[in-house]
């Protein structure tokens, strides 16, 4: 039976892969799906606590439930960003974004 | 009345701002408020003096005026009947000359501005009788100085009339100085201004002859400048450029009696300090001889009657000076009607023929009767001629000076007398009898308005008449009213009385001789005492000598002080000033370069860095992220090691 | 057994996660997202959350991964070698990274976690709906609001004007 450090050494894996696409990726699209994949390692941690920690609590399910609603939230917004981003200057590349330079 | 004497001072000077302020073009106005003022202060006066008949007093009103801890200045009312007299004096000569100035001043462009300063100046004067602290009387004193400057200024266009204020001014001033002296020796040894508390410090013995005789000399210094006395004596002649009426009201009858009437407050002195005494009266007494006899010789009226005042003035003095306090105050006040009667006709005079010189009148008696009979009767008052107050008067200072046993002041006051009556009448026969010297003039001339002509009947009543209060076989008399300490009651010399009268009526003889009947030629006589003529047609040569020493010597003084000035203190300050040149382009060369430099470099430097710096700024969210994640990194490094 | 079913799911996740953010056709990359989030669903079977795992399918793969798809499409943002789809910092982001996994290892080396005994209780929907009406009746409401702030500031923000 796996123990719960596989479990985190499995969402940190996944964690760093989403950072890594959050800091590298140009396309928006594409570093939203990083932070959802953040999001995932995040939820994989709060199950695994929840089931080898505290089993009859249910309390990391009922917050990975709290953390679904932010990511699926965040994910519109981001989205509508995104849209909003495209229509005024024809692209998605976020290193275009650099108006707030010095 | 008394208890609200003051009223009496304040309603001239009610009129006063009245007019400056809200009818200052109104000529019916101005002057109908100025004369309606003086009136009223006259019948108080009227009022004022009936209570003193009742009671003499003193009585003494204080108010506090200024209190700071441990000091305070009370200013005080002192009425005695003195004081009563005074107001008296003051508000019927002051009504008079009002009434009289409607005439002569009619059709002045400055007519309502005349009135507001004889209000200003009537104020003043009852202010300085009223009050009853030395303090009081210091103010009101330097208040009729001032307006005596502005009244006899007050045809300032004509550069003689400007000068004179200016030299009236300032010699008064010169008298002042010693007033205040005095005043502030007085508060050093006596630590009070206030009259009452000063006299019975002076009557327990507690302040010591020697201080009481400088306090006495440094006061009666004021009263030389403001009586025009020996040595101060200069600027009264001049300020005869001021209008007629000025004259008669403040350089005959009042302004010029404040000194005497200053020397009578400190009568207490006099009695102690034998000193101040002699000084006084001798001061008087060659002040009397020296103006009487530039009287003789001058030709212009109102000179003549200006040296009659100094002469008079000295009488009065003279009278205090030996102690007389009753003979002094009574011819004060019996010399104000006729010397204002005099100056009143003398300016009906002037009104009609247009000029000073008597050399170009004669005859007007025939013109101008009224002007003529009152003219007349002042004269015969002012000579001393049995029964006008001005027998009275002068037979009283005679008695005075003789009682103290000082022969020669009397001897020299007995001549004096002659030679007033004989310079009044030279002036009379020369003005009203005879032929017409200016034909032109004489032609022209007419008698005065009734405005005119009324206030010198009032006037020519009171010299007739004012005296008799004095009569020394009156039991309830002058005497009995106004004293110092206890009444006395002095027997009349007969034979005194007898000789003033021969001296008198030989002044007049001789005048007649030489100015009626011409049987002796003035000019011959001129001519034979050449140099004596010479020396009184020039005053004595007083303004020269004035000139040549006192004038000389500020001048001198002045170029001195100019000297050292422009040499010495502008060298200073002007070295001080390059000095501080070359020290600030020094400093403005630190600042540029060292101060500046700092300050610039600083920004410079400031810019540099940020320079730099803001290029971590670079406006890409990952970046930005990217630093996030150092952080945390970091953060973790530091937690785990 | 347990253990061989956790390394094929992790093998799943894992490796279409690096897709995700390797791939240059950003659609090929959100394909991958659905392969992960599926993989993610199956270990939380796996973890006794069958509610969640449900959940997971029909919120990440149904309604996310579809919108995602969707914006691709509206901004049909073509791929191809022309595009570069990384930008200047790969090399010291990759560093940064490693080294933080390397801290997470470490840090997770020196943590004990008292492990208790799991009873399995499945399903867990009852349980989690009595906690979230319960205990988390604030958040939950909370959220609530939070997601109807989201999708009204969604529309306002992409809204044509």
């Amino acid at each position: 039976m796996p123990t719960v450090d596989h479990y985190l050494v499995l969402s940190g894996l996944l964690f760093c892969i989403g950072a890594f696409g959050l800091l590298t990726r140009r396309n928006a699209i594409g570093v939203l799906m990083s932070i959802e994949l953040m999001f995932n390692s995040a939820n994989i941690n709060f199950i695994s606590f929840s089931k080898f920690l505290t089993p009859q609590a249910l309390t990391g399910q009922a917050f990975a439930v709290f953390v679904i609603t932010i990511a699926a939230a965040e994910a519109a917004v981001g989205l509508a960003i995104v849209v909003l981003m495209y229509r005024n200057f024809d692209v998605v590349d976020v290193d275009y974004i650099d108006f707030m330079r010095w | 009345m008394i208890e609200h004497s003051y009223i009496i001072a304040l309603l001239p000077l009610v009129s006063y701002v009245l007019i400056v302020f809200f009818f200052s073009k109104r000529d019916k106005v101005a002057s109908g408020i100025a004369i309606t003022a003086v009136l009223i202060s006259f019948v108080l006066s009227v009022f004022a003096l009936f209570e003193t008949l009742a009671d003499k007093g003193p009585h003494i009103i204080r108010f506090e005026w200024i209190v700071i801890p441990g000091f305070s200045l009370p200013l005080s009312i002192y009425f005695d009947p003195l004081t009563s007299v005074m107001l008296l004096v003051v508000t019927i000569v002051s009504s008079c000359v009002h009434i009289y100035s409607l005439g002569y001043m009619h059709g002045d462009p400055r007519f309502p501005r005349f009135f507001s300063f004889l209000s200003l100046f009537t104020f003043s004067m009852l202010g300085l009788v009223l009050s009853g602290s030395f303090v009081g009387t210091y103010i009101f004193w330097e208040l009729v100085g001032l307006t005596s400057y502005l009244l006899i200024g007050f045809w300032f266009e004509k550069s003689s009339a400007s000068n004179a204020g200016k030299k009236a001014f300032i010699t008064t001033k010169t008298g002042d100085l010693g007033f205040l002296l005095g005043l502030l020796v007085m508060y050093f040894f006596a630590h009070t201004l206030d009259y009452q508390t000063f006299y019975s410090l002076v009557e327990n013995n507690q302040i010591s002859a020697g201080v009481l005789t400088a306090i006495g000399i440094l006061l009666f210094m004021g009263a030389v400048g403001k009586s025009a006395q020996f040595p101060l004596h200069v600027w009264l002649p001049d300020a005869m450029e001021g209008p007629t009426p000025v004259s008669a009201l403040i350089h005959a009858a009042t302004m010029v009696a404040a000194g005497v009437y200053l020397t009578a407050r400190i009568m207490s002195i006099i009695v102690v300090s034998h000193t101040a005494a002699m000084t006084i009266a001798y001061i008087g007494a060659f002040t009397a001889f020296m103006a009487a006899s530039i009287a003789l010789v001058q030709n212009d009226i109102k000179r003549v009657l200006a040296y009659s005042t100094i002469s008079q003035l000295g009488y009065m003095m003279l009278a205090l000076g030996v102690g007389g306090y009753v003979s002094g105050t009574f011819h004060l006040m019996t010399h104000a009607f006729f010397k204002a009667l005099l100056f009143l006709g003398a300016g009906s005079v002037i009104h009609a023929v247009h000029t000073n010189d008597i050399n170009e009148m004669g005859g007007l008696q025939k013109k101008m009767p009224i002007t003529a009979i009152t003219f007349y009767i002042a004269s015969l008052s002012i000579s001393g001629i049995f029964p006008l107050s001005g027998f009275w008067s002068k037979d009283e200072i005679f008695g005075a000076v003789m009682r103290e046993g000082h022969y020669f002041l009397l001897i020299v006051a007995v001549l004096v007398a002659g030679m007033t009556s004989f310079y009044m009448f030279r002036l009379c026969f020369l003005t009203f009898t005879g032929k017409p010297r200016d034909q032109h003039k004489y032609d022209h001339s007419h008698e005065s308005p009734k405005n005119m002509t009324y206030p010198l009947m009032v006037l020519a009543f009171l010299s007739i008449f004012a005296g008799w209060v004095g009569i020394p076989w009156l039991h309830k008399g002058y005497s009995s009213f106004v004293f110092f300490e206890h009444p006395h009651h002095e027997s009349p010399v007969i034979w005194l009385m007898i000789i003033s009268t021969i001296v008198a009526l030989s002044g007049i003889y001789l005048a007649y001789l030489m100015y009626y009947k011409r049987s002796i030629d003035p000019v011959k006589v001129g001519e034979r005492f050449k140099p004596i003529y010479t020396f009184l047609l020039n005053k004595w040569y007083f303004d020269e000598l004035y000139m040549g020493t006192v004038i000389k010597f500020v001048y001198w003084f002045m170029e001195v002080l100019y000297r050292f000035d422009v040499g010495i203190i502008d060298w200073f300050v002007n070295f001080v000033g390059r000095f501080g040149l070359f020290n600030s382009r020094l400093w403005q060369t630190f600042d540029v370069y060292i101060i500046d430099g700092a300050v610039n470099g600083a920004g410079y430097l400031t810019r540099w860095i940020s320079g730099g710096l803001r290029k971590i700024q670079t406006g890409q969210v990952q970046n930005y992220a990217f630093v996030i994640f150092l952080g945390v990194v970091l953060l973790i490094l530091f937690r785990v090691m | 057994m347990g253990l061989a079913v956790f390394y094929i799911l992790a093998a799943v996740i894992l490796v279409s996660a690096l897709f995700v953010v390797t791939l240059r056709n950003i659609f090929h990359s959100a394909l991958m997202l659905i392969v992960c989030f599926f993989g993610v669903a199956g270990l939380y079977a796996s973890l006794n959350a069958d509610f969640l795992a449900a959940v997971q399918v029909l919120i990440y793969v149904g309604a996310v991964t579809i919108l995602i798809i969707f914006a691709v499409m509206v901004t049909h943002q073509l791929s191809g070698k022309k595009i570069r789809q990384y930008n200047d910092q790969p090399v010291p982001a990759g560093l940064i990274i490693i080294s933080l996994f390397l801290l997470f290892v470490v840090s997770l080396s020196k943590t004990g976690f008292e492990v208790v005994k799991s009873i399995s209780s499945s399903p867990t929907v009852e349980g989690i709906g009595k906690a979230l009406m319960t205990s988390y009746v604030l958040p939950f409401e909370v959220v609530s609001i939070v997601l109807l702030v989201a999708l009204i500031g969604a529309i306002v923000i992409a809204r044509k004007d």
